[in-house]
This record gives C-alpha cells, sequence and structure tokens, in this order.
C-alpha cells in the first residue's frame, strides 16, 4: 500500500527520468511498431490474396517466427551488432536503433500472419467479382485493404503493444543504460530487483493504462468493423 | 494501560523464567533446518558458495537455500522477511540494516579486492595508478567510457566511494554508462563497448570477455564480506538459530581453509582470503 502511494506521487509529481523512461519507450515502439507495418501488411496483403505454389510452406514460416521466443530474437540481434559480428563496425549495440532492429525482427511476422489471415477471408470473393468487371490487380488489392481497414488497425495495435511490453530482446540488445536505452520493462525488471518497488509500480501502472487504451481501441475497433 | 503492561511483562518474565528451568537441552536440538541464506552475486556465481555448501550441511544437519541478487537486493530480502541470514559486502548498507534493528552486529570473515578492468590497450593510462582514485581520476580526464553496475549492488556502492574520493561526480557525464544490471551484464557491456569498469575479481575470472585486468590490490579497493543474522524482533518466524550455526561453522577455522583454498586449482591463486 505505502508502495502504491508512493508510485502516484511519483506519476503525477516531478520526476524527470520516470518521464524520460516513458519517452524512449514510446519512441522505440511506435518507430519500431511504424517499420513492421510497413513490411509485415503489405507482405500479409500479398501472401493472403494470391494463390500460389508453395503457399502452405510460407505460412507455416511466417506461423513458426510469429512465435519465435523474443529472448532468441533478441540474441540473434545482439550477435549480429556485437562488436565481434558481421554489422559490428556500424556500433549500434546498447542503442535505442538496436531495440528497434530487434523489435521490427519480432513484430514483422506477427504483422505478416495476421495480415494475411485477415484478408484471406474475403479475398476469393473480392477476386471473383473483380474480374467479372475487370479490375487490374493492384486495384483489388486496394479494395481487400480498404475492406478490412479496421482489422488492419487493430493488427498495428496488437503490435504496438507487443512492442511496449516486451522485455527480453531489449535488454539484451538495449542494455538498459539509464537515460539512453531504458524503457518502461527493463526498469521495472531493474527496481524490482533492486527493491525499489514504488518506482517499478509507478512504471507498472502507464504500463497497464496503455495496454488497457491499446486493448479498449482494438475492441472499439473490432465490434465497429463487424457491423 | 499501565497495569496492564506490568501484567504481561510480569508474564512474560515468568514464561522466559519457566521456559529457562524447563528446557536446559545439552546438544542444541534443530527446529528448524531450511536456513534461507540471501547473498550477493559474487559469492554464489564464483561457485564459492555450492562449494561450502555440501561440507556446511553434511558437519551440522542444516540445510541451506540460497537466493543470490546484489547487496542492495539481498539485503532487501532480509527486510522484507524473506531471508535468515545475510552474505554481503557493503559496509555501509549493512550498518543501515542495523541501524533499522534488523539485525545485531555484522560479522567481517573474508576479503578479497576489487579489480578495474578494461580495454588492452589502455587508453586512460590507468595502469601506473596508485589507487582507484587515481585510476578513475584518469579515465574521467581522458574520457574513456565507463560500464557502472547502477543497481546499488556492493560493487557499485564501492564504485560510488571512489568516484566521491576522486572528487568527480560522473552522472551525467557522456562516457558514463549505467545500466543497472548484475556483475556479468555489465562485463559484456564493457566488453562491447571498450569501456572500463569496476568488478570483483572472482566474477571478473570466470566470465568470458577479451578484457584486461589492469588494476588491482590497491589498498582503497579492499573488498570485505560481511555475515549478519537477521533478528527473530522484526520477524518472529525468521530462523535466527539456523542463521548463528551458520555464521559459527562458516568463522571455524575448517571452514576459513575451506575458503583460502578455493580457487587455486583453477586460477592458481586464491578468489577469497579468510579474516582471523
Amino acid at each position: 500500500m505505502d508502495g502504491i502511494i508512493k508510485a502516484l506521487s511519483l506519476l503525477f509529481g516531478e520526476n524527470p527520468e520516470l518521464r524520460q523512461i516513458i519517452g524512449v519507450t514510446l519512441r522505440m515502439s511506435v518507430i519500431s511498431t511504424t517499420i513492421s507495418s510497413g513490411l509485415g501488411i503489405p507482405l500479409g496483403v500479398l501472401i493472403g490474396s494470391k494463390e500460389f505454389k508453395g503457399k502452405h510452406w510460407v505460412q507455416r514460416f511466417t506461423n513458426t517466427l510469429m512465435g519465435l521466443p523474443p529472448v532468441v530474437g533478441g540474441l540473434a540481434v545482439f550477435l549480429l551488432l556485437s562488436r565481434s559480428g558481421p554489422l559490428g563496425t556500424l556500433k549500434l549495440l546498447y542503442s535505442v536503433t538496436a531495440m528497434v532492429i530487434a523489435q521490427v525482427v519480432l513484430i514483422t511476422p506477427i504483422m505478416t500472419g495476421l495480415t494475411a489471415t485477415i484478408i484471406s477471408i474475403p479475398a476469393p470473393r473480392i477476386r471473383e467479382t473483380a474480374q467479372g468487371v475487370g479490375i487490374s490487380a493492384w486495384r483489388q488489392m486496394w479494395l481487400m485493404i480498404y475492406e478490412c481497414r479496421s482489422q488492419l488497425i487493430s493488427t498495428i495495435l496488437v503490435g504496438f503493444g507487443r512492442a511496449i511490453a516486451e522485455v527480453g530482446a531489449v535488454q539484451i540488445v538495449g542494455g538498459n543504460v539509464q537515460y539512453k536505452t531504458r524503457v518502461m520493462t527493463t526498469a521495472i525488471m531493474m527496481q524490482t530487483n533492486m527493491g525499489q518497488f514504488h518506482f517499478a509500480i509507478a512504471l507498472g501502472i502507464v504500463l497497464l493504462t496503455i495496454s488497457f487504451g491499446i486493448n479498449a481501441l482494438v475492441h472499439f475497433l473490432e465490434s465497429r468493423g463487424r457491423t | 494501560m499501565r497495569k496492564s503492561l506490568i501484567i504481561v511483562s510480569t508474564c512474560v518474565m515468568l514464561l522466559g523464567l519457566m521456559a529457562c528451568t524447563a528446557k536446559t537441552p545439552p546438544a542444541p536440538e534443530i527446529v528448524n533446518e531450511v536456513i534461507r541464506l540471501s547473498t550477493t552475486t559474487s559469492v554464489n556465481d564464483s561457485g564459492l558458495l555450492p562449494y561450502l555448501q555440501p561440507y556446511f550441511e553434511e558437519d551440522t544437519g542444516y540445510k541451506m537455500e540460497v537466493t543470490s541478487a546484489g547487496t542492495g537486493a539481498a539485503i532487501e530480502k532480509a527486510r522484507t522477511g524473506d531471508a535468515d541470514c545475510l552474505l554481503v559486502h557493503a559496509k555501509s548498507s549493512e550498518e543501515d540494516f542495523i541501524g533499522e534493528g534488523f539485525g545485531e552486529e555484522r560479522l567481517p570473515f573474508m576479503f578479497n579486492y576489487f579489480v578495474i578492468v578494461g580495454p588492452e590497450d589502455d587508453p586512460a593510462g590507468i595502469k601506473d595508478a596508485a589507487t582507484a582514485a587515481e585510476a578513475f581520476t584518469a579515465i574521467a580526464n581522458s574520457g574513456s567510457k565507463f560500464v557502472s553496475r547502477g543497481d546499488e549492488s556492493g560493487t557499485h556502492v564501492k564504485e560510488k566511494n571512489i568516484w566521491k574520493d576522486a572528487g568527480i561526480d560522473p552522472a551525467d557525464e557522456d562516457w558514463y554508462i549505467s545500466i543497472g544490471a548484475g556483475m556479468g551484464q555489465t562485463l559484456t557491456v564493457a566488453d562491447e563497448e571498450l569501456a572500463y569498469t569496476l568488478s570483483d575479481k572472482a566474477t571478473f575470472l570466470a566470465h568470458d570477455n577479451s578484457l584486461s585486468l589492469l588494476k588491482e590490490e590497491a589498498d582503497d579497493m579492499k573488498n570485505t564480506y560481511s555475515l549478519i543474522a537477521i533478528t527473530p524482533e522484526r520477524w518472529e518466524d525468521t530462523n535466527y538459530a539456523g542463521a548463528l550455526a551458520f555464521i559459527e561453522w562458516i568463522t571455524s577455522p575448517k571452514a576459513l581453509d575451506l575458503i583460502d583454498a578455493y580457487g587455486v586449482d583453477t586460477y592458481g591463486e586464491g578468489l577469497f582470503f579468510s579474516i582471523r
């Protein structure tokens, strides 16, 4: 109880470090969600709308990557960016950029997989109608995206939710450096280990509020999309 | 109010007297055989505790459950009643802990040295420094990167004291990287960033990295480990008898000999030195 009171006074008081951590977290999550959406949604639309040879295998591969444990993804990016790794000369390890790269690796397959599933439902119908009227393949894809727009937006929000809540990969490649790569999840882990529960609770409240907001938005969009 | 106090205290005294006369067994009987030891990562990860534990359990009949974390967190565990005995290495934090009434005394029983490690070419030239404070000054003046544990562990507390001795406040400097992590990850980050860091020797030797040991055994780099039994006054279900039995055992000549011998086979030198 004491911890919660302290946490609330931290949240509504002047604590530059708390604000800074929230800022880094939002920046990282927004950028990585944007990039993942830019890569994952078009790829998902392609996979979901077309019938091609080996489609099953592509889907299976995407599904495997969707379940990639974050720490494994983080480890892979760490080895890639490490001083002794292939991209070591870029000196990106322990930066926000490194965390964004790890997040993109983790979230893009999720975007692709979800988009493919969403698009594949109206795809056959739209394709059939379009062929009858003689609409180009590009235009068909736009029609599919337009029809599924609310579901696709909630996919983006799911991706954002993943990005903001992830801890293993960003700890490995970000290193939890104070004032630089410390984000809400890694800070919560560290503060809990240090026994500084009120700081951890304050961040937990922020994280929960954001998650709640995203979920409410997803729910709203999906219920609207159905009608 | 006062009357009832007198009655209660008289009852307590009587009970105490009865207990004294009724129970005087010659050999100490083990009531609770599980001792929860909260300790710092350096003692556990260097393998010292896993090495001592079977000897202790065989000699006394107790069972030990060890949890390890940075000293700040290890002490916090004792404060919340989740430990019976502490084995840590940060004098000021330990004294605060005792000041708050959680323990009666700290008993220093072994020591080793902190080391300053860094890139092999030593850009700040700390090898020639006489003390750790001088070495830290050289690092600050050259603007070389320094990775800090930043987790209120014993090593972090020591590091802050050295900065204070050097008259430097590094917190807001660009080259100062505070990561709030354990020793192992701190060494990994220092290795990647070609940075300096302060480490306990045991963890450094056991860790796989390309850093070089640049400074050790200066007077201001001594690292003393102490024991504190958590009193039952704050948490009545702590295993106080067990904690005392562990302290008695680990300060016995046999255990101190074991501590001195530890690591000699693997590293050619001892990692910890007993205080007798």
